[in-house]
């Protein structure tokens, strides 16, 4: 089937997500669609699967203009969508998984389901089973159940938002090995992504997004740099990094064992010094999360020690952690950091140590302080809710103490622009330069890379790795991640 | 005790949980598909009220009985109304209509207070009733209780054995997953809530026409429904392990009757409210075995895996969180 | 629970949204009063008369505002942190019998006026200590403050029953008219010729400036509004979510206990088993109709209180179920919700109906 969309629009108030894109992809292609997060690539492909509704545009299928604003029937027309978070049912098992949503299948017996399931598996080389519960599978192996629903559906367009991320480099290589052999049989496929390497290795043709609208197009063989000018506007210059040497231990975990993530901690030990910067890496809940949150007194080890400075914290909470010097950002700023319904000036008075009133122009003055060195695009009563996310991070840096031992982040640049990205470690770096040691957890390799002095890759809840950045490369952390080591 | 004693024993814990199990299993229903109806305290009430006047009027308890079905798919249409279309807190609209419904109902029915009227014939099984203790406890009830025991089971396979059911789990599991699939997660609470809301009516048209006959101000069902609220999360929102719940919930509730008898000097009240420090014990149970702490007590030891395995159940991921759309 | 904030709303929309509430929810219950075979008009007059009829009615209307405010403040506090201080009722109770426990040992010597200040104190603390219970349940067990708050409601029930008919029966009889009256010295001071207590109203609109201003101008305020809206995230900023949720629950209990004592002392002068007279229920009611604003509450509860006492003409002039008041405070309240998410219905899908680009 052929997809065009023809100047497509969508807005959520003044927010531009998609302001006029054009896409435009035959049969029997992998397309890819790239650009950095928040460049509109989600919602365009969300519009395309109904699952949101567009402001404006059309979108032509096979030349013939269709309309729809339902998931439902944007499968019945042919088009299917590959969700970054996966829709799914954890609670139920694959078959039960794959029943729903089928439009004939519920009126057919399980027995014909469940083989239909084997043997679209088998013809894509996946290791699904129809009896197991989708809580034990991983983020590949849902991705597989996806897959195999959708195209049971008798989809023509598969599209697949981030598929790579939270997967090993093993399920990538099968991933990439089906969709190959779907776009030879005719089918589209759509691949979302903010990975310049997906796209080199799968695509025929890719459009590049920026800021919601398209930036320019390609046909393989690509030129990298082209697309990374593309993707950014300008080629984006790392951070420089002053290496210092390490000083005295400040976070010291000893056999460190802990509930939590997919995986739990297991059996940890690990020294941060001052001065360090400390990249985390692991696929998606690999225990890298549950390590931050160990050291930051939020959650008990349930065996092991855990030292800060001269101060034993495995069996004291938060608040001691912070009165240590200590400080933890998460990484759903919303969700965990800041507090909705609440202004920036109520945040500083929330701030505040001790006494019964509050302070109010006090809580103003840092308010305004703040908003200007750390140029927050809001006002002091202005609801944390309605800033942006690169906003949101820079008031939840604001609140960092001023002269910290211990910063702990977890992904501290996920969401944000680049622009935004690199003002966080610019930030960040100031704290270093005065002797403060950083732990911080990354999706992206290059990050950690590019800023961290040392890296600690964990895999399975374990710690397997651990080594300065300037002995190792990208490919064998991407190798490490997956449990693979040299 | 004898087992003649005992079989009668048996047989009221049987015919005295009927109402209970009628609306903790509609509850279940309703909140297998991610919707908490808090009204069930007052929808008990009125439906009660309605099944009674109703019967009084027309002679026809099967009339009395449909018609509490319909009051309580009302009152469950408003909740599902409220909270999924409207968006309003749940649990303030749930907790409205508890008291509303109950004031509706004192009023309503107020010239029908302490009036003799019909209820539901004994229907004992023929020739089934005949065996020895199993007949007596099983087959020599009200056609309400018999009811009640196939209803556990209808649920039961209506939940996990169609497509249906499967649907309703689905929309409680992650509403957003069944709307990409096609389904509408609005439309399904609303039918949840109505086929759960049917079962409360019927519930209480049972008592007041068949466990506790007749209306009055108070009728003796108030506080049931906020028993079946508890018995859904005792039963870990499977609907058979809340009629088990239900009926040791009658069980300690014949029980306390006995134990009055045989304890004068305790005053009645004490066993009139033990069934609520009762339902705060239960939960706090299952808080405490459902905590990583007990599943590291119980090691690999397999009694203490199969105690907690009792009072294992997970609520459904979406409960009580409304589905929004963008 | 980030939706019990109040919202500031123009004075125009508020009245429109005052006359389409009141408009739907008269219609409502002109239906009910048919369905009861009852002349609705006739119904609403007696009502009207009842509440606001004499000044002897307007005392009792006070009266019942007294508990009905106090016990609204109380639960500003615990809706501030989310909480659904269904308890209330309970705490009422207990409020009420550890005033009377304190009564009846002042019976023995003691300045009548020590006494009665002693039995604030002792409200005060039973009712705190019923929220408390609940509380820990909560923070300690898990336990849903809604079942928590409800089964001590019961069981607060069932002590008051069982104090009447056992320890403190009446000499002889013991029966549902409740504990023997208290002598008259130890009943707060009226107004002459009125049944209304002064200091009841002082406390009440004490109570109600007290909240204000703690809710608005003082750390403990912000923490509850912070921990309401965001319970990790306040927990990062260094407060303790569990110690506020108890300090909550204390305040309502607290409030709450100081109702049921004004229930002892300045209505029935007696333990009677329907002491809270529903109230604490109300109350919740009451709150969420004046949309959690503290300065709305009050006028609120002065509504409900005249719907109370003017709703006890019904049986005596109409053969009517005085709980008509109920079903329509209960429908004010539907009504307002339905309101509420109507708006919000449509003011989330005008922006979609005209794009702006």
């Amino acid at each position: 089937m052929h997809i065009k969309l023809i100047d497509i629009h969508k807005h959520y108030g003044g927010v531009r997500a998609n302001d006029g894109v054009n896409l435009d992809v035959p049969p029997g292609s992998v397309h890819g669609v790239l650009g950095e997060n928040g460049a509109g690539k989600s919602t365009l492909m969300k519009i395309l699967a109904g699952y949101i509704r567009k402001t404006g545009g059309r979108i032509l299928f096979d030349g013939r203009e269709v309309a729809y604003d339902d998931p439902a029937v944007a499968a019945r027309l042919g088009v299917g969508m590959l969700y970054q978070d996966p829709l799914d049912f954890p609670a139920l098992t694959v078959l039960e998984n794959f029943m729903l949503g089928q439009t004939r299948g519920l009126l057919r017996s399980a027995d014909t389901l469940r083989s239909r399931v084997e043997s679209f598996a088998r013809k894509l080389q996946f290791n699904l089973h129809p009896d197991d519960a989708v809580s034990s599978l991983t983020i590949g192996e849902r991705q597989q159940l996806e897959i195999i629903r959708l195209l049971s559906l008798g989809i023509q367009v598969l599209v697949l938002d981030e598929p790579t991320t939270g997967i090993s480099s093993i399920q990538k290589e099968i991933l990439f090995a089906a969709l190959r052999r779907l776009a030879a049989e005719g089918k589209s496929v759509i691949l979302v992504s903010h990975k310049l390497e997906d796209v080199e290795q799968l695509c025929d043709h890719v459009t590049v997004l920026r800021q919601g609208r398209v930036a320019g197009a390609m046909a393989a063989p690509f030129d990298a740099s082209a697309l990374l000018g593309m993707m950014f506007g300008q080629l984006p210059c790392p951070p420089e990094c002053g290496r210092i040497e390490p000083g005295v231990p400040v976070l010291t975990l000893r056999a460190v064992s802990a509930m939590g993530g997919r995986t739990g901690l297991k059996n940890c030990s690990a020294v941060i010094r001052q001065r360090e910067v400390v990249g985390l890496a692991g696929l998606e809940g690999s225990g890298q999360g549950v390590f931050l949150r160990v050291a930051a007194g939020l959650q008990q080890p349930l065996q092991g020690q855990v030292q800060f400075g001269e101060h034993a914290l495995h069996d004291k909470g938060h608040h001691h952690f912070k009165r240590y010097g200590g400080a933890f950002v998460p990484t759903e700023r919303l969700a965990d950091g800041l507090i909705s319904g609440l202004t920036i000036s109520e945040h500083f008075s929330l701030q505040q140590a001790g006494g019964f009133w509050i302070d109010k122009p006090r809580a103003v003055r840092q308010a305004r302080d703040r908003i200007d060195t750390f140029n927050i695009k809001g006002r002091c009563e202005t609801r944390v809710e309605s800033l942006s996310g690169g906003n949101q991070q820079r008031l939840l840096l604001s609140f960092l103490p001023t002269t910290p031992k211990l910063l702990l982040l977890e992904n501290p640049t996920r969401g944000l622009d680049l622009e935004s990205g690199h003002w966080v470690w610019r930030h960040l770096q100031k704290y270093c330069d005065a002797d403060a040691c950083i732990v911080f957890s990354s999706a992206e390799l290059d990050e950690i890379m590019m800023v961290a002095d040392r890296v600690l890759v964990f895999f399975d809840g374990r710690l397997i790795k651990d080594v300065p950045t300037c002995e190792t490369s990208v490919e064998a952390l991407g190798r490490a991640i997956a449990g693979k080591l040299d | 005790m004898d087992e003649f004693s005992f079989s009668i024993l048996l047989a009221g814990v049987i015919a005295g949980a009927a109402p209970i199990i009628f609306a903790a299993i509609g509850e279940t229903i309703t909140e297998k598909a991610g919707l908490i109806n808090l009204s069930l305290d007052g929808t008990i009430l009125l439906s009660a009220m309605v099944a009674f006047v109703t019967t009084y009027q027309s002679g026809s308890v099967l009339l009395g009985f449909a018609v509490a079905a319909l009051v309580g798919a009302t009152v469950a249409a408003l909740v599902a109304i409220f909270s999924v279309y409207l968006e309003q807190n749940q649990v303030a609209v749930g907790f409205v209509l508890t008291l509303t419904a109950r004031d509706l109902a004192y009023f309503l029915g107020n010239p029908y207070s302490r009036l003799p009227g019909p209820q539901a014939a004994p229907a004992p099984v023929p020739v089934l009733k005949e065996l020895p203790f199993v007949g007596a406890v099983l087959f020599d009830h009200t056609w309400p209780v018999y009811l009640s025991l196939l209803v556990i089971m209808l649920c039961w396979w209506y939940l996990y054995r169609t497509p249906a059911g499967l649907k309703l789990r689905c929309v409680g599991e992650n509403p957003w997953a069944a709307y990409a699939r096609g389904m509408d997660p609005r439309k399904l609470q609303l039918y949840s809530a109505l086929l759960g809301g049917m079962f409360v009516g019927i519930a209480g048209a049972t008592f007041s026409l068949a466990s506790k006959p007749g209306w009055g101000r108070p009728q003796g069902a108030e506080g049931t429904g906020w028993i079946a609220l508890a018995l859904v999360i005792f039963g870990g929102w499977n609907p058979v392990k809340a009629a088990i719940g239900a009926y040791l919930f009658a069980f300690l509730q014949i029980s306390g009757i006995y134990l009055q008898g045989w304890f004068p000097s305790i005053p009645a009240q004490v066993f009139q409210v033990a069934p609520f420090p009762l339902m705060i014990f239960t939960l706090m149970i299952m808080y405490f075995t459902q905590r990583e702490r007990a599943r590291i007590w119980a090691g690999n030891t397999p009694w203490k895996k199969s105690l907690l395995k009792l009072f294992a159940g997970n609520a459904p991921a979406g409960l009580g969180k409304p589905y929004k759309t963008e | 629970m980030s939706e019990i904030t109040a919202k500031p709303e123009t004075l125009l929309g508020l009245l429109h949204s005052l006359l389409v509430t009141v408009a739907t929810v008269f219609c409502f219950t002109c239906v009910i009063l048919l369905a009861a075979g009852a002349p609705p008009l006739d119904a609403f007059f007696h009502i009207f008369k009842g509440a606001l009829g004499s000044w002897v009615k307007f005392a009792h209307v006070v009266q019942a505002w007294i508990p009905l405010t106090l016990c609204a403040c109380g639960l500003l506090y615990t809706f501030r942190i989310g909480l659904w201080n269904i308890g209330i009722e309970g705490q009422m109770i207990m409020g009420a019998v550890f005033a009377t426990a304190v009564l009846r040992m002042g019976l023995h010597g003691g300045h009548p006026g020590w006494v009665l200040a002693a039995s604030f104190v002792a409200g005060i603390i039973g009712g705190g200590i019923w929220a408390v219970i609940a509380g820990f349940l909560k923070t300690r067990s898990g336990v849903n403050e809604i079942f928590a708050g409800l089964g001590l409601n019961f069981v607060a029930q069932g002590i008051i029953l069982w104090l009447i008919f056992g320890p403190w029966k009446r000499p002889g009889v013991a029966s549902m008219s409740g504990t023997e009256t208290l002598p008259a010295e130890l009943w707060l001071g009226t107004l002459p010729h009125l049944r209304l207590t002064p200091t009841g109203v002082a406390f009440a609109v004490a109570a109600v400036v007290v909240s204000a201003v703690m809710l608005r101008y003082t750390r403990i305020g912000l923490n509850l509004r912070a921990i309401g809206s965001n319970r990790n995230a306040a927990f990062l900023f260094g407060l303790k979510p569990d110690h506020h949720l108890l300090l909550a629950m204390l305040f309502a209990g607290g409030f709450a206990g100081l109702a049921g004592n004004m229930q002892v002392t300045g209505v029935y002068h007696r333990l009677i088993p329907a002491i809270s007279s529903n109230y604490g229920y109300l109350a919740l009611l009451v709150v969420m109709l004046a949309n959690y604003n503290v300065w709305l509450a009050p006028a609120v509860a002065f509504f409900f209180a005249c719907l109370n006492v003017g709703s006890i003409q019904l049986p005596m002039m109409l053969q009517l179920d005085s709980s008509l008041s109920g079903v329509i405070q209960g429908a004010l309240v539907l009504a307002t919700l339905a309101l509420h998410g109507w708006r919000k219905r449509r003011s989330l899908r005008a922006p979609q109906r005209k794009p702006d680009g």
